[in-house]
């Protein structure tokens, strides 16, 4: 593809998401480029993204299903042994950063790490494979390939990111007024830590660091996830050219991509561990 | 690069993926690891109650065997014992026995002694009756002196 596009079209198509949504010149269409897909505002969806997400999800889930349903105190199978494994470091981690009682923090975890992980094990996958086999795919029922656009890492999308935070946020929010009452996470928000007569700074302040969770939990798996499959695309550029750029193209990818297992296996702890404490935050007294 | 639906038709799908782990997934698992920990715990206390009722056995058969003990030294000196009696009854009896033979021979060598005695008086007696007749040159009449013969027999 390279070699039919300027450098900067290919990072360009590799970065426009596959946009299904209301154009207002087109009406309800797949959109053809960057500036289209801008075009359509709010009401769009990122057909790509959600397509890969949900799909990794429902692998993740019907595989821990499956794994839940013939689960035996007795001699575990590999696959429950790996599960297990999962399970038992997931709520090593809950017992250790979570001190309130509830029973959906776990889960929650369990299904954010396994997510999260999923999703970003996709950047891994070679940059050109998918995207370039489904053009063609398309392109046989009569699409053209350039304007077909896929992304297969969804948490390069920040769509996807904050999603969760903002799902997790939700939960934060609810949490925190559940538990300490609406006085309560008020004067959480207010009386500290100046006392009532910074209250105005107070409000500042803590709205900031209230705020700051979500931003903060998905820009970070976002711009991790964002900046390493950016490399593995100019990494990408390398190739095509002549023999030495090719040889040194390769073995850059393969660091690359031994580097990022830790980053990928990283940023899905740190977002699982993150969710655990903003929990625990909320069910705090003071 | 936009924020859009997306985002939202995401969280959507977070919360059912989560909710779904939360109903589906996690109770199953954590009572089968629930359950194996009890197992494990369990058998471990299994274990050491097995290990204490072998001590205790062992006890026990220390101190059965230290009975069994006693109770062999005991029969063997008791057999010792009637052993003992038995041999001692034995030699009493052989030298009761051996008495009596003596006794009886003696008697008997009493008795062959005295007939001999006996006998040899009255030969001396014929001798001497026939010793006197030559002396005599006269026939004696032993009935007639048969006091005097006895007499003189007597004396030998």
């Amino acid at each position: 593809m390279a070699a039919e596009l300027t450098a900067q079209q290919y990072i360009q198509h590799h970065l426009t998401n596959l946009t299904l949504g209301l154009h207002p010149e087109h009406g309800l269409s797949f959109a053809h480029n960057a500036e289209e897909a801008a075009e359509m505002g709010f009401w769009a969806l990122h057909v790509d993204s959600l397509l890969w997400s949900f799909g990794l999800g429902y692998l993740a889930y019907r595989f821990m299903l499956g794994v839940a349903q013939k689960a035996t105190a007795g001699v575990p199978n590999p696959a429950q042994n790996f599960f297990e494994a999962i399970v038992d470091f997931v709520n090593e981690n809950v017992r250790g950063s979570f001190t309130a009682k509830n029973d959906l923090v776990a889960p929650l975890a369990m299904t954010v790490f396994v997510w999260v992980f999923l999703m970003n094990l996709m950047d891994l996958v070679p940059v050109d494979l998918i995207p370039h086999a489904f053009a063609q795919l398309m392109g046989l029922f009569g699409a053209d390939p350039h304007h077909v656009y896929m992304r297969v890492v969804p948490t390069t999308d920040p769509n996807i990111t904050f999603g969760m935070s903002i799902g997790v946020f939700l939960l934060v929010l609810y949490y925190s007024f559940k538990v300490k009452g609406v006085g309560g996470f008020a004067a959480e928000l207010t009386m500290q830590p100046f006392g009532k007569f910074g209250m105005p700074a107070n409000l500042v302040l803590e709205g900031i660091s209230l705020f700051s969770k979500p931003l903060s939990l998905s820009l970070r798996l976002f711009g991790n996830m964002y900046a390493g499959e950016m490399i593995f695309i100019l990494i990408a550029l390398m190739y095509g050219h002549n023999l030495m750029l090719d040889i040194s193209g390769g073995v850059l990818q393969l660091a690359w991509a031994i580097f990022h297992i830790l980053i990928i296996t990283l940023q899905a702890f740190i977002f699982m561990v993150l969710t655990i404490v903003y929990l625990d935050m909320a069910h705090q007294h003071h | 690069m936009n924020i859009n639906l997306t985002l939202f038709v995401q969280m959507i799908a977070f919360a059912v993926f989560a909710a779904f782990c939360m109903k589906y997934v996690w109770p199953p698992i954590m009572k089968a690891l629930e359950e194996r920990t009890a197992k494990i715990a369990e058998g471990l206390a299994a274990a050491e109650r097995g290990k204490q009722e072998q001590e205790l056995g062992e006890q026990r058969a220390v101190e059965v065997m230290k009975e069994a003990k006693s109770s062999a030294a005991d029969i063997v000196s008791q057999a010792q014992k009637r052993y003992n009696e038995i041999v001692d009854e034995a030699k009493r009896d052989a030298q009761a026995e051996a008495d009596r033979i003596r006794h009886a021979a003696q008697a008997e060598i009493e008795q062959e002694a005295n007939r001999a005695r006996e006998e040899l008086r009255e030969r001396m007696a014929q001798l001497a009756i026939a010793a006197a007749e030559k002396i005599l040159q006269k026939e004696v009449d032993a009935n007639a002196h048969r006091d005097i013969v006895d007499a003189f027999a007597q004396r030998i």
